[in-house]
């Protein structure tokens, strides 16, 4: 233990973000997931802006182009697709509408499910017990069928999309803010605070959310991968997002009638889809660790067996 | 336990209410299902007759009231595209989406309450990491994709398995083995981490303390009390695969109910889609207070 012997000096403990970094560096593979999920983050915000032309012009010669033919140009390396469009450009460009679908569904089921569940949690009974049943309904409803449904009623547009999704996704951060304002209202922290008159509008996102807010972040995390899947699969149907517009979901659906002589039309986009809920998988099993104080020694003590 | 089955069903049915409501003038509000019947030079007079048959002239309302009357004699009415009872279409469907589901499960539940606990019994081993690794990648894979991955793998390039449809035992494989892959990630993964809790607990210590051989510490003492959260999963995932399996379905043409549940949607037979989701919905509901039970069962301090 060689603990500042040069200095009589207590260090100053380094903020919050660097410490995060470290515990990030330690896991390799969290690494590798959170480097992935940036890039395909300045694919979706950027992609489009310098690619969209790319990736929308038809370029016969180029149909079913074969992948990996390093000669050509960077675009085309993952091939062509049936009117020859880069498959790399059109993989890029589609990931802002997936990403957008997706954080867009996250952010709203996360902002009203965690709303109801402090209100469901910290209020009346007989409040507490609408919510929780109208969760139940929801729960109860087909959810993928019931997009359908609405997606064909209303037209598929990414924020007819963004609105189904979310409402099915609503539940899960409703029942676990609820879950855990429960426990956490009983605690001494919170007495104290009701006791020396804190309102309880303040007590609720003082003292409360910022406890319940690692887990939701975790679960948002996952939800991010469940909620892309679902987008996918809607695309892949057909009731999703439309053409032009692309989706990863579409693209594989859209390279399904030439699977048997270009398979890489589908392949590739799928790839994109599974490598980017692997790594939400990846960081969110990460998270769960970091985030909590109780569990957080575990990564915190790997460097000192170095 | 007799109040309790009787709250759970009172639930059950006011949900099941709102989703008649709703899914009734939801798909409604779909279109009208002359312009796809009807030829699109059709005279008005046939349009009106058309309507006339099938009970779609009146007001939405007067429709709702004739459904709810019916409905509670369970007569679910005709189906359009069909002509036949939608309940005998949707109930043949389901008997096959249902025979996919419990097979996929049971294999599903065996193979993942094995190999997780196997995981948690050594953490951060070789099995474990080997195991972590493919339940997860398992549980990030689109299922629409895998199908078609497998077909053009083991049904166009290496003609083990038929692409679609249903006749012989073979069919059954890529369907399975393509609905296994998601929920198996996801359990084994609860598996695991339900089973390094308990195998770190007290009770544990002392059977080893006792000498209690490894497999009973596993299979009886840990695996009983891991079991709690892994039923809630389990029931999670089997709901999920009675309505979810849409698009499998939909990929391997196989005749189940949620490939005539989206057919039904497109072809705007209302009365099908109806019947589909209120047999899909109740079959929820009995697994739901089916897996209320369990937890009694198998844990004696919870009762109802």
């Amino acid at each position: 233990m060689a603990v500042s012997e040069n200095s009589g000096t207590i260090p100053e403990t380094p903020p919050a973000w660097l410490s995060i970094l470290k515990m990030l560096w330690r896991d390799k593979f969290a690494l590798c997931a959170a480097v992935f999920l940036t890039v395909i983050v300045l694919c979706a915000i950027f992609g489009p802006m310098f690619l969209e032309d790319q990736a929308m012009r038809n370029n016969l010669r180029g149909r079913n182009a074969p992948p990996f033919d390093f000669s050509k140009d960077w675009k085309f390396w993952l091939g062509g697709d049936a009117l020859g469009r880069p498959l790399l450009a059109r993989i890029i460009v589609a990931a802002q509408n997936t990403m957008m679908v997706a954080a867009g569904a996250v952010l709203f089921s996360m902002a009203i499910g965690t709303g109801l569940g402090l209100i469901a949690g910290y209020t009346s009974k007989l409040g507490s017990q609408i919510i929780m049943r109208l969760a139940d309904v929801i729960m109860s409803f087909p959810s993928l069928l019931l997009a359908v449904i609405v997606l064909y009623m209303l037209s598929p547009s990414v924020t007819n999309l963004i609105i189904v999704l979310a409402i099915t996704r609503i539940p899960v951060y409703l029942r676990t803010t609820r879950a855990e304002v429960l426990e956490i209202r009983e605690r001494m922290f919170v007495q104290a605070a009701q006791v020396m008159g804190a309102s309880t509008w303040r007590i609720v996102f003082r003292h409360i959310l910022p406890v319940v807010f690692p887990t939701l972040v975790t679960i948002a995390t996952l939800d991010f991968a469940f909620v892309m899947l679902a987008e996918s699969s809607l695309s892949f149907l057909g009731i999703g997002i439309q053409p032009p517009e692309i989706t990863w979901g579409l693209m594989v659906a859209q390279g399904r009638p030439y699977l048997t002589n270009a398979w890489w039309l589908s392949f590739m986009p799928g790839l994109a889809i599974i490598l980017t809920t692997l790594s939400l998988n990846l960081l969110s099993n990460w998270m769960r660790t970091a985030l909590d104080p109780v569990q957080r020694w575990r990564l915190e003590i790997a460097r000192k067996k170095k | 336990m007799k109040s309790f089955l009787g709250q759970r069903a009172i639930a059950s049915a006011i949900s099941l209410v709102a989703l008649i409501v709703l899914v009734f003038f939801l798909s409604r509000l779909t279109g009208d299902p002359t312009t796809l019947y009807l030829p699109v030079d059709a005279s008005l007079e046939s349009r009106e007759q058309f309507r006339k048959l099938h009970g779609l002239n009146d007001p939405l309302i007067v429709q709702f009231g004739r459904y709810v009357g019916d409905l509670i004699r369970l007569d679910f009415g005709e189906s359009i595209r069909r002509s036949e009872p939608a309940l005998d279409a949707v109930l043949r469907a389901f008997v096959w989406t249902l025979q996919l589901a419990v097979i996929t499960m049971a294999l599903v539940t065996a193979a993942a309450i094995v190999l997780g606990s196997l995981a948690a019994f050594k953490v951060g081993g070789l099995f474990d990491r080997i195991a972590t690794f493919f339940s997860l990648i398992g549980a990030s894979a689109p299922d629409f994709w895998i199908a078609i991955v497998a077909i053009v793998i083991f049904s166009v390039n290496l003609g083990w398995v038929p692409t679609s449809g249903t006749g012989s035992v073979w069919h059954w494989i890529l369907p399975i083995s393509v609905l296994f892959i998601r929920p198996f990630g996801l359990i084994l993964q609860i598996v695991r981490g339900s089973m390094i809790t308990a195998l770190s607990s007290a009770y544990v210590k002392t059977a080893r303390a006792k000498g209690v051989r490894n497999r009973p510490i596993i299979f009886v003492h840990a695996l009983r009390n891991a079991m709690l959260p892994v039923i809630t999963v389990i029931g999670d995932q089997a709901a999920a695969l009675l309505n979810g399996a849409v698009v499998v379905e939909t990929v391997f043409g196989f005749p189940g109910v949620g490939k005539l549940m989206i057919d039904s949607i497109l072809q705007r037979d209302f009365t099908v889609v109806l019947a589909a989701i209120f047999v899909t919905a109740v079959a929820i509901f009995l697994m739901n207070i089916l897996i209320d039970i369990l937890y009694a069962v198998l844990d004696p301090r919870i009762r109802y």
